[in-house]
């Protein structure tokens, strides 16, 4: 995939307090640092008092609309299992649908790092060094809070490369 | 200007970013969903930012700093506009020595709001001049203008956010700093500019036209209006989101952008119109611009009024310009917000659902007891409003139906708008007499925890004067005031609400536990500003 000549279109979906506007902004940052166009969008007036929280992230040469429009996803990122059937037709035809049992839960040690482990996930699909995804995950997060995400973003990358079939280079 | 050359910002960030570098004397305001983060990141920025009681006082604390020869930003949600609009409208005529720029941040779709009004129409109302930025690099650029619009022309700037722009980041390339403000700030006696009685104010309502026909001069010769070259078989006019949307929708249409919505550049509008075969206008809200470029006489499409609700996006303009009525597929309804578990409010919303309570409340966290499974309000309508309207409800009812009302509001809120409602409550009491709990838990919660004159504390978190909310009830001469934390016992709380409602006179019980949320950073700050207490003795000690 060239992420300078199409939008990519990635959503990220959950409910209050799991971390899906830090997610999003992770993702952001990842490609602004990478020189693109970026816009990211949510609602978030709610967001603290455990309703439904979606953030859209788009980026590429030049993006207009900050919103994903409907059945544009590439990528949808769920935190939350009941959350998929909701989100689900922001999804294309074709898109990858990410969801939480892809993570060997009990391998994170924090549980809460599971947006950042998605994102190791999603990030073996997009064309950014792994670099990039440390640094904005060091920009975002608080230091304490480091080595469990850069951990999580390691066993979302491994759990991704492994169902890929292609060795973790 | 510092910083580096490229950001990611929210527009809130960039509105902030350009007060700091467009040398923003005093930023004040009041919280609301989507604008609290402006001035939030302006005091990170470095720069003097504070909450206001409300948006009047603050717009009336900008007021005097722009007649200082200042430059101020007053922040506020559109709703927030209206409590501001009585000052607002009188400042037009006043004008400024120095800069007042008012944000005004619209919720199209309600994401956080009661109503989703559309505050261009205050810009014509009002007859101030008002900029509409479509991403976080013209919220930038467009705060900077309002800046200068202000100083040049000599009167206040409208700068309207929509949610979407307040919320999303995108990428901002910071210009510079401004010149600084035209001399220091000092006072020069300007009585018939700023004493409106009549015969200052018929003079200063002419000034105010004047300098509208100059400002419409500058807009159409060099506004921040833009045209995009395209395909003439359709043209698109739009302002703010909306034109982010029609780009995607429609990219090879020729497009007309306007930065600055009022005063309108009606010629650069009529010469786009007749360069194009058809011509529609895409807009978020109400039809405004439709309404005004149809009153200069143009032919101009507009949209079905079903796209009046909510905001646009990409797929919406779509149907708009494909003339498409189908009906728009409804998104799959998500997971509902709800009280926190733990939270406080959940004490008391329990017990006036155990009494059969007829709610009259207001706006917070605490609206969320309308839900399941409390549904335990019965009226919402602004800032405030729960004293006044159950104070209505206890006068019109019959006595066994009247004996059951309660005005329920947050500590933020009876600071905002409820200290008037109480002294209509102690000067008109209803004849069954008035039950009212302030559901205080020590911060402005729904908007993300910022403080109020009863905390205590600055923005910033730093210890100030304090309004005790108690002793301000006693002083309007209510009697029964009971200061309570609702959790500890909550049959007990329950017992004096009924104990209450059993009276015929005026009772205002105080709930007060901190938020959950908020409770761990209230003891930090507790703590920081006791350590500073105990330093500065030990200090005066030593003198």
């Amino acid at each position: 995939m060239n992420n300078r000549t199409k939008v990519t279109n990635i959503v990220i979906a959950g409910v209050g307090g799991q971390g899906v506007l830090k997610a999003s902004d992770i993702v952001a940052e990842v490609a602004f640092r990478a020189g693109l166009d970026v816009k990211k969008s949510e609602i978030h007036g709610m967001s603290q008092r455990g309703g439904s929280v979606s953030s859209d992230v788009r980026f590429g040469e030049s993006v207009y609309s900050p919103m994903v429009p409907p059945g544009e996803a590439d990528y949808l990122v769920v935190l939350s299992p009941d959350q998929v059937e909701p989100n689900r037709s922001k999804l294309r035809e074709g898109g990858t649908l990410i969801t939480p049992g892809v993570i060997p839960e009990n391998t994170l040690r924090d549980k809460r790092s599971i947006n950042v482990a998605l994102l190791g996930w999603l990030s073996v699909s997009l064309s950014f060094p792994e670099s990039g995804w440390l640094d904005a995950i060091r920009q975002n997060l608080a230091p304490k809070l480091h080595a469990a995400n850069l951990q999580a973003l390691a066993i979302g990358r491994e759990a991704a490369h492994k169902n890929m079939s292609v060795p973790n280079p | 200007m510092s910083g580096p050359d490229r950001q990611l910002l929210s527009g809130d960030e960039a509105v902030a970013l350009a007060a700091r570098d467009g040398d923003i004397a005093l930023g004040t305001g009041y919280p609301g969903t989507p604008s609290t983060e402006i001035l939030e990141s302006f005091s990170r920025l470095g720069g003097r930012a504070q909450w206001a009681p409300n948006e009047k006082v603050a717009l009336e604390v900008g007021l005097g700093v722009a007649f200082a020869n200042a430059r101020a930003l007053v922040t506020m949600k559109h709703v927030g506009l209206n409590v501001a609009a009585d000052p607002l409208f009188t400042a037009a005529y006043t004008g400024v020595t120095g800069a007042l720029v008012v944000v005004s941040a619209d919720d199209p779709g309600m994401a956080s709001s009661q109503n989703e009004q559309d505050n261009r129409r205050y810009a014509v109302a009002v007859g101030l001049p008002m900029l509409e930025p479509a991403d976080s690099q013209e919220a930038y650029d467009f705060t900077l203008l309002a800046i200068r619009v202000s100083e040049r022309w000599g009167i206040p700037a409208l700068l309207r956010l929509t949610t979407r722009v307040c919320h999303s980041k995108t990428v901002v390339r910071p210009t510079g700093a401004l010149p600084p403000s035209k001399g220091a700030a000092t006072f020069v006696r300007d009585i018939k500019g700023r004493v409106m009685i009549p015969a200052y104010a018929r003079p200063a309502h002419r000034r105010l036209r004047e300098k509208l026909a100059h400002i419409q001069e500058w807009n159409e010769a060099e506004g921040p209006n833009r045209e995009i070259d395209g395909d003439r078989s359709l043209g698109i006019i739009a302002s703010g989101i909306a034109f982010m949307h029609a780009r995607e929708a429609a990219p090879e249409a020729a497009v007309l952008k306007l930065g600055m919505t009022y005063p309108l550049p009606l010629e650069t509008i009529r010469s786009f119109e007749g360069s194009v075969a058809r011509c529609v206008v895409i807009e978020e809200g109400d039809p405004y611009l439709l309404e005004a470029i149809r009153a200069a006489g143009m032919r101009v499409e507009g949209q079905p009024e079903g796209f009046r609700f909510g905001e646009l996006n990409v797929d919406r303009v779509k149907r708009i310009l494909a003339a498409d009525a189908s009906p728009e597929p409804v998104p799959p309804a998500g997971k509902p917000p709800e009280l926190c578990q733990g939270c406080p409010h959940r004490s008391v919303f329990t017990a006036l659902r155990n009494l059969d309570c007829i709610v009259a409340s207001d706006i917070g966290c605490y609206t969320l007891a309308v839900l399941p499974p409390f549904e335990a309000a019965d009226t919402c309508v602004c800032m405030g409003a729960s004293i006044g309207v159950g104070l209505g409800l206890r006068h019109a009812l019959p006595p066994e139906q009247a004996r059951r009302v309660v005005s329920t509001l947050g500590d933020s809120t009876f600071i905002h708008s409820g200290i008037t409602g109480l002294m209509e409550m102690v000067y008109n009491p209803p004849k069954t007499g008035h039950v009212v709990i302030i559901l205080d838990n020590g911060t402005t919660a729904m908007t993300g925890l910022q403080e109020h004159p009863a905390t205590g504390r600055t923005l910033e978190h730093q210890p100030t004067g304090k309004v005790i909310i108690e002793a301000l009830v006693r002083s309007l001469g209510i009697n029964n005031v009971h200061v309570t934390d609702p959790t500890i016992n909550p049959a007990a709380f329950q017992e004096l609400v009924a104990a209450s409602l059993a009276r015929r006179d005026l009772t205002v019980i105080v709930a007060r536990r901190n938020c959950l949320l908020a409770a761990g950073s209230i003891k930090e700050y507790e703590r920081s500003a006791a350590r500073e207490v105990i330093s500065e003795t030990c200090l005066e000690q030593q003198d």
